[in-house]
C-alpha cells in the first residue's frame, strides 16, 4: 500500500464501515468531519449511520464517538457538551448526527429540550426520509406520497398521505441562532454549512438530504443525480436561517418533480395510472409553494 | 472476540475489515482520459479513491463498486467492469 491510499484511511470517518453501496448518508459524514476537523466528540442515536459504522471491534470513527438510545441523542450530547465544559474544554466541540426518525420523531422531545435550554450542539439530521435500518418504516420526515413498509401503496392509499414535517421550522421557532438545510448532492455548501454553523455557540441544526438507493429504489451509481433532482425540483430546498430569518438560499433553474420521481421504486405507483398523474400535479404544486416562499428561482430574481 | 473494558473500541479500526470483498462491478481508471478533477476522489462513500502526483488511483480493498465515481466523472474515464473472483 502506498503513502496516498494509506492518507485516505486515515481520513476521521474511515473506509471498512458496512454502508451499503452509494450510501448518501455516509458519504455526507466523511464531508461533515472533513468540515469540522478532529475536535469534536460525535454522538449518533439509533439508526443506519450507528449501526454500519459499530460492528463491534470495526469502528470508522477517528474522533470519540458515543452511541446511545434511539430517542436520546440530543440529551446525551447536551450531557456530553456540559461534561466538556466543566472539564474546561471548551476546545472540543459536540456535534450530534442522528437519523431522520430519531429526529422527527422518536427524539423530538429531547431535541426540542436541547434546543430549548440552548445547549452548544451542532444537531445534524442525516435524512433519508423513513426508518431505514429497520427496513423502511414510514418518518415525520417521509415526503408525501411515497410507498413505505408502513404505508404501502394499494387500494386504501397512494403511500403516505402526509406533509413532511417542516422541522427546520420548528427548530428555528425556538429560537435557534443557526438553522440549516443541505444535500449530499453539494458537498462544497455542505462543508460550508457545517463551518458556519460551527462558528456560533448555542444548539444549531442542520438537515442533509441523503438519498439511500437500498430503500428509495434507484441504482447506487444514481445517489447524487436524485439528490440533485430533488434539489432542482423544488421538493428539497437548500436555505439557511439565522435567528429565524431565511438569510440565504440554493437557486435552482426548477425543473418539473416528475424528472425527480420517475427514478425511484417508492413513487413508482405515481406513474401508473391516471390517478397516478393527479398526485404528481399535487406534488408539483407542493414543489411550487416551496419555490414561492424561499424565492428558489433564479429566473423570477425573486428574494 | 474479547469485549474491552466500558465496550470502548478504538477509532479507525473498520480498515481492519476490508469491504472490497463486496464488490461486483470494477471501477477502471483510463489515466490517458483522467483530467484530474477530483470528482472521484470526492464522490467516493467509502473514501476508496486516491491520489498521488495527480494520478488517480482505486484503493479496490475498500471500493464496495456502487459506480458513484463512473456515473459522476465529467469525461467519463472510469470504466465498471464485471468483477472476476
Ligand atoms: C425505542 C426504539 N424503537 C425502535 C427501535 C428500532 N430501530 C432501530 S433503528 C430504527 C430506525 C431508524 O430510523 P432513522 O432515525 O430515520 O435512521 P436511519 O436508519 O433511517 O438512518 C428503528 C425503528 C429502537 N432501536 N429503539
Ligand atoms: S439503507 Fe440507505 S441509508 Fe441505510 S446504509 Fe443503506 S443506503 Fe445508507
Ligand atoms: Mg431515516
Amino acid at each position: 500500500m502506498n503513502a496516498s491510499a494509506q492518507e485516505n484511511r486515515m481520513e476521521l470517518f474511515a473506509p471498512g464501515h458496512r454502508a451499503c453501496h452509494g450510501c448518501g448518508m455516509a458519504l455526507s459524514v466523511r464531508h461533515i468531519l472533513k468540515a469540522t476537523g478532529n475536535q469534536v466528540a460525535v454522538v449518533t442515536p439509533t439508526g443506519c449511520l450507528e449501526t454500519f459504522s459499530s460492528p463491534y471491534g470495526y469502528s470508522p470513527w477517528r474522533v470519540p464517538w458515543i452511541h446511545h438510545l434511539f430517542e436520546n441523542g440530543p440529551s446525551v450530547a447536551s450531557g456530553v457538551a456540559a461534561a466538556l465544559d466543566a472539564q474546561g474544554r471548551g476546545d472540543v466541540r459536540v456535534v450530534a448526527i442522528g437519523g431522520d426518525g430519531s429526529t422527527f420523531d422518536i427524539g423530538f422531545a429531547a431535541l426540542s429540550g436541547m434546543f430549548e435550554r440552548d445547549d452548544d450542539v451542532l444537531y445534524i439530521c442525516v435524512d433519508n426520509g423513513a426508518y431505514m435500518n429497520t427496513g423502511g418504516q414510514r418518518s415525520g420526515a417521509t415526503p408525501t406520497y411515497a410507498s413505505t413498509t408502513t404505508d404501502p401503496v394499494g387500494k386504501l392509499r397512494p403511500g403516505k398521505l402526509q406533509h413532511k414535517k417542516d422541522l427546520p421550522a420548528i427548530v428555528a421557532a425556538h429560537g435557534a441562532a443557526y438553522v440549516a438545510t443541505a444535500s449530499v448532492a453539494y458537498r462544497k455548501d455542505l462543508q460550508k454549512k457545517v463551518k458556519r454553523a460551527m462558528e456560533f455557540h448555542g444548539a444549531r441544526y442542520l438537515q442533509i438530504d441523503t438519498p439511500c438507493p437500498s430503500v428509495w429504489g434507484f441504482p447506487s451509481d444514481h445517489t447524487l443525480e436524485v439528490g440533485r433532482l430533488g434539489v432542482a425540483s423544488g421538493l428539497v430546498p437548500l436555505f439557511e436561517m439565522e435567528y429565524g430569518n431565511v438569510t440565504k438560499v440554493r437557486k435552482i433553474k426548477p425543473i418539473t418533480v416528475d424528472k425527480y420521481l420517475r427514478g425511484q421504486k417508492r413513487f413508482r405507483h405515481l406513474f401508473a395510472d391516471e390517478q397516478g398523474a393527479e398526485l404528481v400535479a399535487k406534488l408539483q404544486q407542493m414543489a411550487d409553494a416551496n419555490i414561492a416562499k424561499y424565492g428558489l428561482s433564479s429566473q423570477s430574481g425573486g428574494q | 472476540m474479547k469485549i474491552t473494558m466500558g465496550a470502548v473500541v478504538m477509532g479507525g479500526t473498520s480498515v481492519l475489515y476490508p469491504t472490497g470483498a463486496w464488490r461486483d462491478q470494477r471501477p477502471v481508471i483510463d489515466h490517458e482520459a483522467c483530467k484530474s478533477c477530483d470528482t472521484c476522489r470526492d464522490v467516493c462513500p467509502d473514501s476508496s479513491v486516491f491520489v498521488q502526483e495527480d494520478v488517480y488511483y482505486i484503493d479496490y480493498d475498500f471500493c464496495k463498486g456502487c459506480g458513484l465515481c463512473a456515473y459522476e466523472c465529467p469525461v467519463d474515464a472510469i470504466a465498471m467492469i464485471l468483477e472476476e473472483k
